[in-house]
């Protein structure tokens, strides 16, 4: 779905993190990039360098935000302050949507600064839907939540985690960061097919995709965006995008970063892989026309 | 070596069983707090999960209760995953931000402190930006981690957090001379920004902090020359870390870090008007023998770094 209600109806193409290393090529070079996501997080600051670098990049690119401590899935109530600290940046940066990740990761005020995965009960998706709608109310921005990749699963469960993310979208009436990396990531640590998974999420919610590279243990697999994406990441995210449409698509590498423009000509690679559904969408249009 | 604290600040007690079912918030946030006292357990000194829990019983036992195991991992295993990747990232996070302390202390030392602090006081904030917010205060209150070096140890853990406030802290609108030309000086109440750190400290934590930096660099630049050929830049030595008491503001100008160095007197001064004191009650905190053309030249260069704002307003009392 290029655009829809979950990406504030934007038709945003393929874009990149935003990451210390490249500000200075960006703000002298100026690439052409469709657009950057930010890390909510590093921006909600109360001044300084980041937020003069920010308001550069707000002058030449697009900007989506993306956060990692918001913790829908904790038992904790959203926190107030950081609510408010999240809507001035909200504000500055005239983010069409706001997306963070489908876990938990505090309790009881203490921070693990984790994506930690959720036990997938009703209960669990009941009380996350309630948080993604408050914090929707409050920030009056589309919210999408990302899947996280996982180490571990609780015997508590009570479904698949697509049904889990499933539940929780269609409770909470928002949409989806689909990260095919995470699934690859968690289909092989736990076994599932992540066509299965592809296939059963809901794709009219999908406002965004997140590509990443990964690291292959003996006995397991670690999300973490320190290299290439690999190929049946890509193969992935090809099936994805024939499912969902061309979706607004954003490349995560966040560690041992490489130089600009061989992270670009990384993210530009999804390009190669989203033919199908860039055919798919010319027949549409004919038809309807 | 010393064990550190057992019960993290702020973090309620771990129930003594996971809960089977989650029915309701209540049993969600039961799992949850059980697994994050698991996350927040100090490793051993191997870097593994520790294998007792809290109560003495076998940790495999307590993860086996709530998380399921697959053909390559144990309950246990999948935890340790977490447990590591918990300690790793905010490890990581505090030697960043504490470059001179972790050059004083040496690796073995400062890791001794950071785990011991971090198991006393975990994240209570969003964002990792805060993690060391709270070092300074428990390096007075465990001296021994930083043992003998304790108040060098302390005086490099307030000026890095000063670095960490001044870096992106809170700017009010700037004051300047012609805000307050007409205010009589003996009313006159200024503030100052609020990312300004004043630190009267017992050793040259600035000069120390740069010579760290630039052995880094040089140790950098050294790592990326040709294999070939004597490293000499990797001999670079920082001198000795000798006590010396100096006053210095921390402070930004233009977005950029700055160190500098203050004289008593005018220290006294920049202390009394951050405590509320009126233009005229700042200038006798200086002390006698303070000139008036000193004043005047302090005062123009503080203004023309942009130090002093509006006192904020006085929190009103819902009482009255």
């Amino acid at each position: 779905m290029p655009a829809n209600r979950f990406n504030g109806h934007t038709d945003y193409g393929i874009g990149l993190g935003l990451r210390v290393p490249h500000y200075a090529h960006i703000l002298e070079k100026k690439p052409v990039v469709d657009w950057f996501e930010i890390i909510s997080e590093n921006f909600m600051v109360d001044g300084g360098r980041p937020l003069e670098v920010l308001d550069q990049i707000l002058e030449q690119y697009q900007v989506v935000q993306h956060g990692v401590s918001m913790y829908f899935g904790s038992a904790d109530k959203p926190d107030r302050a950081h609510l408010k600290k999240l809507k001035t940046l909200v504000r500055r940066t005239k983010t069409p949507w706001l997306s963070d990740h489908l876990c938990w990761g505090s309790v009881d005020g203490t921070f693990t600064h984790d994506l930690l995965p959720m036990p997938y009960t009703f209960a669990a998706a009941k009380r996350t839907a309630e948080k993604i709608r408050q914090v929707r109310d409050y920030l009056e921005v589309p919210i999408c939540v990302e899947n996280v990749s996982s180490y571990a699963e609780f015997h508590a469960s009570e479904m698949t985690e697509w049904e889990f993310l499933g539940e929780v979208v269609e409770r909470a009436d928002c949409g989806i960061l689909l990260d095919v990396n995470n699934i690859y990531v968690s289909s092989k640590n736990h076994d599932f097919n992540p066509y299965d998974y592809l296939n059963h999420v809901p794709h009219d919610r999908v406002g965004q995709i997140h590509v990443a590279g990964h690291t292959k243990f003996e006995k397991y697999i670690l999300d973490t965006h320190d290299h290439p994406v690999l190929d049946p990441v890509w193969k992935l995210y090809a099936h994805a995008t024939k499912r969902c449409g061309v979706t607004a698509t954003l490349l995560e590498w966040d560690d041992r970063i490489p130089s600009f423009d061989e992270v670009h000509d990384e993210a530009l690679k999804a390009n190669a892989y989203i033919g199908g559904a860039r055919a798919a969408k010319k027949r549409a249009a004919v038809t309807a026309s | 070596m010393p064990r550190p604290a057992s019960r993290p600040a702020g973090l309620k007690p771990p129930p003594k069983h996971a809960p089977q079912r989650l029915h309701t918030t209540a049993d969600l946030r039961t799992l949850q707090r059980l697994m994050t006292h698991v996350l927040v357990r100090p490793l051993t000194d191997d870097d593994r999960l520790q294998p007792k829990w809290i109560d003495g019983r076998p940790m495999a036992q307590v993860a086996a209760e709530f998380i399921k195991p697959n053909d390559r991992l144990t309950s246990f295993e999948r935890l340790e995953l977490y447990n590591r990747m918990y300690w790793f990232r905010i490890i990581d996070s505090v030697y960043e931000d504490n470059p001179g302390l972790r050059a004083l202390l040496g690796e073995r030392r400062f890791a001794r402190l950071v785990r011991a602090y971090l198991a006393k006081y975990p994240s209570r904030s969003f964002t990792m930006r805060n993690l060391c917010a709270r070092l300074g205060q428990f390096i007075r209150e465990e001296p021994r981690w930083a043992a003998p070096r304790t108040a060098a140890a302390l005086a490099l853990a307030r000026f890095e957090w000063a670095r960490t406030v001044a870096f992106d802290g809170e700017a009010r609108p700037v004051m300047t001379p012609n805000d307050i030309a007409d205010a009589p000086p003996a009313r006159l109440r200024l503030g100052l920004q609020p990312y300004l750190s004043l630190l009267a400290v017992d050793y040259p934590v600035d000069d120390y902090t740069l010579a760290v930096k630039e052995r880094d660099a040089l140790r950098g630049e050294a790592s990326h020359a040709v294999e070939h050929g004597p490293r000499r830049a990797t001999r670079h030595k920082i001198p000795p870390f000798r006590r010396r008491p100096i006053h210095v503001a921390v402070h930004r100008y233009r977005n950029r870090l700055f160190y500098k160095r203050l004289e008593a007197p005018a220290f006294r001064m920049l202390e009394a008007i951050q405590a509320g004191r009126t233009l005229v009650q700042a200038v006798a905190a200086a002390g006698r023998g303070v000139t008036a053309e000193q004043v005047r030249d302090w005062f123009a260069t503080w203004m023309e770094l942009g130090w002093f704002c509006a006192r904020p307003a006085r929190p009103k009392n819902p009482r009255k």
